[in-house]
């Protein structure tokens, strides 16, 4: 920040450091709220853990969790190489979950399973898909504002859902709002049945085979951001479009097919919640894992390998805070939504607050060094 | 004749009852933005304020406290934005999402820890809320036919935080077009390089605008709280914010136009609830999710160039860095 000559940082510091320093302020600041509050942070901590990681129910609640949060934290880092912000990503699960619910509905004894989990995961990914690409085309080609149109999209999805499942794809006979149970053959099978397969028992948790197609995701898009011509110009819109304009990439083009693979990440939370979970139509499914999804690509630095690793801490926030809220009655599941906050706040908006000071340390001790040596800090 | 005029004051007394915090909020919004400061945290400070006004109006008794400590409150919310967006060159939106799920997480957890009654606030008593003022000889002019049903009936009776949301959209005009501090608010959203040529820091003003945001906020939260209820109850905004955002941009970033906005949307929530069930001859029943979701259709509509031209401030999401 100042202009006197420092020296630049070097990698490990700034990919690896001054990040860890923001979660840790995060937490750290979260804990003073857990002791305010007049709970033990550290016990707080360890019952967390303990919730999270501790016994195989909780490993697979954890797991389930981080598959969501993998799609939507995917969704949004596509779409921050592009420059834009997919705030939507609530809306496209939502209405990925829709484009499942309504193939199952339709198809689930007709094909098997083999034919449909394919289908279904081209049907989640379309319809989230074609969610993100309206947004989108209005920012490439009208140059509406993608942050505000994808929140109006997230209303009008909600409110579509609503109309749908109220008035046509309700159960018969019922009061609340969920459609009827997809037949057996059409779900996609649990870990713990993929387990006893192998004659391994382990607890039923909603943890489902959808979690390897996260894993996937992963891979691929680490392909494609970094190893294909299209993710070349979608970074390069991304530093700088007039410069990309100049080497003959299409920013329009760009836009949209970023939006798209955004939005057909975001569609897949839909594949594990309908297909893999819940087996039904049902509302407020996607709850919040939008959201998280800023929060976990913020995390993990656009990266896929770096989204593993954050999906995997909010997994364990999500899990352990469910768990905390049975131990500790002044906890509930809204301190996990405030430490999720609170990361962003640390992690996103206020990422380079600590840059200054760390670049100050870091000048006083390798200018006593020829060569900065690693391992200090 | 008479029946329908009664069943539009109650839908005029609906609106405004809609659009009262909608119009706050979008004259929040307003200064913000026209200073360069994308702020989508509209609805987590209005959240915050809510659950502040409602907690120290209920320990002291006093809605006027109450407003204050939220007006307080979502100031410094907002400043916790200003120091991300302006000092540090943070992300806009990044910072404004981190604000309304803080604030969506914080009041609840707070609720629970002061409270102990599941993120809701005890009921406040009538001294510590904002109740409905009799204009002066409303009772003596209700018979008068129209005029006096008009002044009885629509314009007396509401509580003070509505007349000061509709003396906002004014006063915001007159500070915004025919003040100095105005004109340069406007020029820094347009193109701070310009403002800080001229000698003008460029933070400051957008501090100041900020601030005047979350004052604004403050009330809208109150009016919430503890004017429209009389408690907090958890995400009692629910999505409001989002909709005075959406009010603000459907009147291209200008007071009056943005309070129209408000108003249509709150009229639209209005009818929407009175059309619940009922079958409009040659149409059918309307579905009252689609009237629910027309404010963020004909927003999208709008912003996408097809009924007039809503254009941003043009340095809007920009964080200024000075040239070195």
């Amino acid at each position: 920040m100042s202009s006197s000559p420092t020296k630049p940082l070097p990698r490990w510091i700034d990919v690896g450091l001054v990040p860890i320093l923001n979660i840790v302020i995060a937490l750290l600041v979260s804990g003073l709220i857990i002791f305010i509050i007049g709970e033990d942070p550290w016990d707080a901590v360890q019952i967390m853990a303990y919730g999270a990681l501790g016994f195989d129910e909780g490993i697979g609640f954890t797991l389930y969790y981080m598959t969501n949060f993998i799609f939507t934290g995917l969704a949004v880092a596509i779409a921050f190489h592009t420059g834009l912000f997919n705030i939507g990503g609530e809306g496209q699960a939502y209405i990925g979950g829709l484009g499942v619910g309504l193939c199952l509905l339709v198809l689930d004894t007709a094909l098997p399973i083999w034919i449909l989990m394919p289908l279904c995961i081209l049907v989640s990914g379309m319809f989230g898909a074609a969610w993100a690409a309206i947004p989108a085309y209005l920012q490439a080609y009208r140059g509406s504002h993608i942050v505000i149109t994808t929140i109006m999209f997230n209303f009008i999805a909600s409110a579509l859902m609503v109309y749908l499942m109220v008035n046509w794809l309700i159960k018969p006979g019922q009061m609340s709002p969920q459609s009827v149970t997809f037949a057996d053959q059409s779900h996609l099978p649990f870990m713990s049945e993929v387990f006893a397969w192998f004659g391994m028992e382990i607890a039923q948790t909603p943890l489902n085979i959808t979690v390897f197609w996260a894993l996937f995701c992963c891979i691929a898009l680490w392909a494609f951001i970094w190893r294909t011509k299209w993710g070349f110009e979608t970074r390069a819109v991304g530093h700088n479009e007039p410069a990309a304009v100049y080497g003959g990439v299409d920013p329009k083009r760009t836009i949209m097919v970023a939006m798209l693979i955004s939005g057909g990440l975001a569609g897949f939370v839909g594949l594990n919640e309908i297909m893999g979970v819940h087996h039904k139509l049902l509302l407020n499914f996607q709850l919040g894992y939008g959201f998280t999804g800023i929060a976990v690509a913020l995390m993990g630095r656009n990266h896929p390998f770096g989204i593993i690793l954050a999906s995997l801490l909010f997994g364990i926030l999500y899990q352990g805070g469910a768990e905390l809220a049975f131990e500790m009655p002044k906890i509930t599941r809204e301190m996990v939504v405030t430490i999720q906050g609170l990361v962003i706040l640390f992690s996103g908006a206020l990422a380079y607050m600590s840059v200054p000071w760390v670049s100050k340390v870091y000048n006083i001790l390798a200018a006593d060094k020829p060569v900065p040596a690693e391992g200090e800090a | 004749m008479e029946e329908a005029f009664v069943f539009i004051t109650l839908t005029a007394n609906a609106t405004v009852r809609v659009a009262t915090p909608l119009i706050l909020c979008a004259m929040a919004g307003l200064f913000s933005e026209r200073s360069g400061i994308i702020d989508i945290s509209l609805e987590g400070k209005m959240l915050g304020g809510a659950f502040i006004a409602a907690s120290v109006s209920y320990s002291t008794d006093s809605a006027w406290l109450g407003l204050m400590a939220a007006i307080l409150f979502s100031m410094m919310l907002a400043m916790l934005h200003g120091f991300a967006c302006i000092t540090h060159n943070g992300n806009q939106v990044v910072s404004g999402v981190a604000l309304n799920m803080l604030m969506s997480g914080l009041t609840v957890v707070m609720g629970i820890a002061w409270f102990s009654r599941g993120g809701q606030t005890p009921g406040v008593s009538p001294d510590g809320r904002f109740l409905p003022i009799n204009l002066p000889f409303a009772e003596a002019l209700s018979d008068v036919p129209i005029i006096g049903t008009l002044y009885s009936g629509f314009l007396s009776g509401h509580n003070a935080l509505v007349y000061l949301a509709f003396l906002a959209v004014p006063a915001t005009w007159w500070v915004v077009y025919r003040t100095r501090f105005g004109l340069r608010l406007r020029a820094v959203g347009e193109n701070p390089h310009a403002v800080d040529t001229a000698g003008i820091s460029v933070a400051w003003l957008r501090y100041r605008g900020l601030l005047i945001c979350g004052g604004l906020t403050g009330v809208a939260g109150t009016y919430l709280s503890i004017a429209q209820n009389a408690s907090f109850v958890r995400e009692m905004s629910a999505g409001q914010g989002y909709i005075a955002l959406a009010a603000m941009i459907f009147g291209k970033w200008r007071p009056v136009p943005a309070m129209l906005a408000c108003l249509m949307f709150g009229l639209l929530d209005a009818v929407a609830i009175r059309l619940q069930g009922v079958v409009v001859p040659g149409i059918g029943e309307v579905p009252v999710q689609l009237i629910q979701a027309l404010p963020y259709v004909l927003t999208v509509v709008l912003l996408a160039g097809f009924i007039g031209k809503s254009v941003a401030p043009k340095a809007i999401g920009v964080p200024y860095v000075k040239e070195r």
